[in-house]
């Protein structure tokens, strides 16, 4: 079984944490990560980053429908009702938001990453595949605006 | 005062601009979602301040701050950029290319108004 250190994972609990409380305003709960065994679907929206350099892979930030809705009325400061491109749009740069606080983070750990521009995928249950041989950890978090997950492929160039 | 915000991202733009109302900035906005675009407005509409995302499709903001810088007439407009690129080595390259201020996403009113009022002289 493929599995990735807590060195690597722990960036990735930190940097969404962080961005949670600074742009919406509420403190995700951390649940238990896990090694992802299959392609099975998540969630309704994903924001997903490509990462390169010194460690390769992707960071998704996949969100059910009303969750969804409810993180981006609190970032953009107004109440949205669908999937709209301007939802999607919103997603998208909170990925990139996230996956910068990431950069950073690594950054600090001498591990220099590149983050590609983000791309956003809508589907009741769509599926994310990483790269083969690179592993995925789901990383779940509870919120008062419903349930998010981190997935978090990454390997050491 | 007139400004022009280049970001890919919607979100952001109507997020700087919303910004610049509440802090008494947002009179005159221009908008373009990358450097490319920001280039065809900037050759016919003269603007007192540049506000640009890093990480864009076509042309990204480093590549639209050196074009900028190179131009005579645009040689010494402030450019504040707002970008996720948060790593020590990536301001030191952006104020290098000619970017007078730099914040890092996210960011408060306060700041973005702090940055404003320092790069235009207000105080």
């Amino acid at each position: 079984m493929s599995t990735i250190s807590a060195d690597w994972i722990n960036p990735f609990i930190l940097a969404t944490t962080e961005i949670f409380k600074d742009i919406v305003g509420v403190e995700p709960k951390l649940s238990k990560p896990y090694v992802k065994q299959t392609d099975e679907p998540l969630f309704d929206i994903s924001g997903i980053i490509g990462i390169t350099g010194e460690a390769i892979g992707s960071i998704a930030f996949s969100l059910p429908k009303q969750t969804a809705l409810k993180v981006v009325s609190r970032f953009i400061g107004e109440e949205v009702l669908g999937l709209s491109s301007d939802t999607r749009d919103a997603i998208g740069e909170l990925t990139n938001i996230i996956a910068g606080r990431v950069k950073k983070i690594f950054y600090e750990k001498k591990i220099h990453i590149k983050i590609s521009i983000p791309n956003v995928i809508v589907g009741k249950e769509h599926t994310i595949s990483s790269a083969k041989g690179i592993p995925t950890i789901v990383i779940p978090f509870e919120t008062e605006l419903g349930n998010f997950a981190i997935q978090a492929s990454l390997k050491k160039a | 005062m007139k400004i022009i915000t280049i970001d890919d991202s919607s979100t952001m733009r109507r997020i700087i601009k919303n910004t610049l109302s509440r802090i008494g900035f947002g009179s005159d906005v221009l908008e373009a979602e990358d450097g490319k675009q920001a280039l065809g407005i900037l050759s016919q509409t003269k603007v007192d301040l540049i506000i640009t995302d890093w990480n864009m499709p076509n042309m990204d903001g480093l590549t639209f701050v050196k074009k900028i810088r190179s131009m005579r007439e645009w040689d010494d407009v402030p450019i504040i950029m707002v970008t996720t690129e948060a790593a020590k080595e990536d301001i030191l390259e952006a104020l290098k290319a000619g970017v007078n201020n730099y914040i890092v996403k996210p960011f408060t009113p306060e700041v973005l108004k702090e940055k404003i009022e320092v790069i235009m002289g207000l105080k």
